[in-house]
């Protein structure tokens, strides 16, 4: 099993009655807002339990990244990797991960990561994702041929990690002459990649025939299981079959010494209306052509208010709906390890990215769940995960990709 | 896309160029007339295409991609897609025409312009895109709604109810999407015009009607004064009462305007 600690890294100063008065959080929320002394504090605060994560057990720190937006404030995860990569000894950085369409220049992506994997000594786990809708136009790449970047860009990173150069590389959205960076990872064949994802098939289906591990991010039960179906039988017509290594699952879990401590602080939770990515305009959300078009009927309607925006649902959710739900766990340790042990029982992952703190929390209250899940929970899960043969690919040295899988080792069913 | 308002029906045609199936409305007879419509779509024979029809055969083709016309995968570019209508009016025979560009569709008839004077013997440009406004921006359709986008092209509330109905159908509004995606696809940035075309504009002598709507919030009428400047042979007129959607709000006065000036 490989627990890692996560954080949205919030801007706890951004003054909350103006996103309601809005009627938004994100893209356009106004930076006039931003409150510069108060963030330089936050970012040192974020290292420190970042560091005590590391001290108290934590297999991994996940970073992530999200633009024009007060909920998170890593606008590159890159940096806050480089940061930790020297702040820290031997936690793994779990980046979840570099929004591949929104940069221009893959192989600067690529000389990025490897420098972080060399400054680290080869603790960098190299999530990719597509970016999330605002941050196509924040960063105004086309939504349009949102996927077909992401895929392109991932190919050339990846052959500019694994083939010598000098090269070139004459693709569909990205040109370069010359391939050929003097600085390479140092993790081999490359850093291990990981794809975080809500419920989009295409991304699912896109882990499972390169054999990189899903993340599930804080989906209902229900859907991941329907996630790892679609997973499982991709991975299984491509070859191989997919273990526990392959799942990896996000969720909210918040623990402190007494139920109403860790009650009051989980409300921060909702702080975004309970929406973890900001409110927003659907078609901000969705700008036309990054959904999948079998989704177009449903998008134009919640666009045009025809039916009820699925991306801002919280509204109305309180704290105690999502945790009845049993993908959100807030309370003491006893009861954390048991909402986490049903976890495991249902969904069987072999990575957990656990998201200890948001909102508002305080620095000492978040420092104490830090603590209480090293001293308490992680021993306790991990035992438990041990004993239902969770492994997590490091556990089981798996294959990095179906790339670098033996040819003889796969057995295609069912193609 | 059927509109709410009792409309005459021309009849359609599919055609095929670089591979690719068109569809097109034509009715009327006489010389030709092309009509390119908006970014957002052709919504079916407009009173605006009738009233033309009584002295011009009117065509009004479905943009690549765009309507029932087959989307390009390949293409990239406003100027690709003015020279697969330029490919397809060689094909079509169509050595004369007026050629009338609505919008974008504005942007679309001065690209296909610059490539073939010979062919293009009056050109009128509505609201037209393509050029940056020297004063203010074109407006950002992904920041809005399909229908709050739309509604923002008319100067009276009324004539988008009028066209579209009140609640417009779900149809409309994924064509609308469908349309919006294939905006990105090919105008996302820079947003709606062309960095080279302005320089390309001054060698382009067809006489040309820039008509604008006196209340237009999606273009702004400085985009049609620097047409007007870069143009030798052109003047700009504007239609009161009129916001982008000039052919929908005020037809008749187009119209008049259109055939005063091509239809002698």
């Amino acid at each position: 099993m490989f627990i890692a600690y996560f954080t949205e890294q919030p801007d706890a100063s951004f003054p909350q009655e103006i996103g309601d008065e809005l009627g938004y959080t994100a893209l356009l929320l106004p930076n006039k807002y931003f409150n510069a002394e108060a963030v330089s504090e936050l970012y040192q605060l974020r290292l420190r339990e970042y560091q005590r994560a590391e001290e108290v057990g934590f297999d991994g720190i996940m970073l992530n990244e999200h633009h024009n937006a007060p909920f998170c404030l890593q606008s590159k995860c890159n940096i806050f990797a480089a940061v930790l990569a020297a702040a820290t000894d031997h936690v793994r950085i779990e980046l979840l991960g570099n929004p591949l369409p929104i940069s221009d220049n893959p192989v600067r992506l690529a000389e990025e990561i490897g420098m972080l994997d060399l400054i680290s000594k080869g603790r960098i786990i190299s999530g990719f994702v597509r970016g999330g809708g605002t941050e196509q136009i924040s960063t105004n790449a086309n939504p349009a041929y949102n996927r077909e970047r992401f895929v392109e860009s991932h190919d050339l990173i990846v052959k500019t990690w694994t083939e010598p150069g000098p090269w070139r590389w004459e693709g569909n959205h990205f040109q370069l002459r010359v391939v050929n960076p003097w600085v390479q990872p140092l993790q081999k064949p490359h850093p291990r990649i990981w794809m975080p994802g809500v419920a989009s098939k295409e991304t699912v289906i896109f882990a499972a025939e390169h054999r990189y591990p899903f993340v599930a991010l804080s989906t209902t039960f229900e859907t991941t299981k329907k996630i790892w179906a679609l997973y499982d039988q991709t991975a299984r017509a491509v070859g191989y079959e997919p273990g526990p290594e392959t799942k990896g699952y996000e969720l909210r879990v918040h623990v402190q010494d007494t139920e109403e401590k860790a009650i009051a602080a989980a409300q921060h939770y909702m702080w975004m209306q309970g929406e973890f990515t900001g409110v927003t305009h659907p078609v901000w959300h969705n700008p036309s052509g990054y959904g999948s078009p079998t989704w177009r009927r449903q998008f134009v309607e919640m666009a045009n208010g025809r039916r009820q925006n699925v991306a801002n649902v919280g509204k109305d959710v309180t704290i105690q709906d999502l945790m009845s739900a049993g993908n959100v766990i807030v309370g003491t340790p006893d009861q954390v390890i048991e909402g986490l042990k049903r976890v495991l029982d249902e969904l069987r992952p072999g990575i957990l990215n656990i998201w200890c703190n948001d909102g508002r929390v305080s620095h000492e209250t978040g420092m104490r769940c830090i603590e209480l899940m090293g001293q308490e929970v992680l021993p306790a899960i991990r035992q438990y995960a041990d004993e239902l043969g969770l492994n997590s690919p490091f556990d089981i040295d798996a294959p990095v990709s179906l790339a670098t899988t033996p040819q003889a080792e796969l057995q295609p069913v069912g193609a | 896309m059927a509109v709410t308002e009792a409309l005459p029906e021309a009849p359609e045609q599919f055609v095929e160029v670089v591979g690719e199936k068109i569809h097109w409305l034509q009715s009327g007879s006489g010389d030709s007339l092309i009509v390119l419509h908006h970014e957002i779509g052709n919504p079916g024979w407009l009173p605006f295409y009738e009233q033309l029809a009584q002295r011009f055969t009117v065509t009004v083709p479905d943009f690549p991609g765009w309507g029932q016309s087959e989307r390009p995968l390949w293409m990239r570019s406003v100027r690709d897609l003015a020279v697969e209508l330029n490919l397809l009016f060689d094909q079509a025979g169509v050595e004369e025409t007026v050629l009338v560009g609505l919008g974008f569709g504005g942007w679309v008839a001065a690209e296909m312009a610059t490539m073939n004077q010979s062919r293009c013997k009056r050109l009128v440009l509505v609201g037209a895109t393509g050029v940056q406004p020297p004063e203010g921006e074109i407006l950002d359709q992904f920041l809005y709604a399909h229908m709050d986008y739309v509604k923002m092209g008319f100067h009276d509330n009324d004539n988008f109810r009028r066209v579209y109905g009140e609640e417009p159908a779900t149809e409309q509004l994924m064509d609308w999407d469908v349309h919006r995606e294939m905006t990105a696809r090919i105008a996302w940035k820079p947003y709606l015009f062309s960095q080279t075309l302005p320089y390309l504009l001054p060698g382009l002598t067809t006489p040309t009607l820039i008509v604008w709507g006196a209340d237009d919030r999606i273009v702004p009428r400085s985009c049609g004064e620097r047409y007007r400047d870069a143009l030798p042979n052109s003047r700009l007129e504007v239609i009161e009462g009129a916001g982008h959607f000039v052919e929908m709000e005020k037809p008749d006065e187009l119209s008049r305007l259109v055939l005063d000036f091509a239809g002698a």
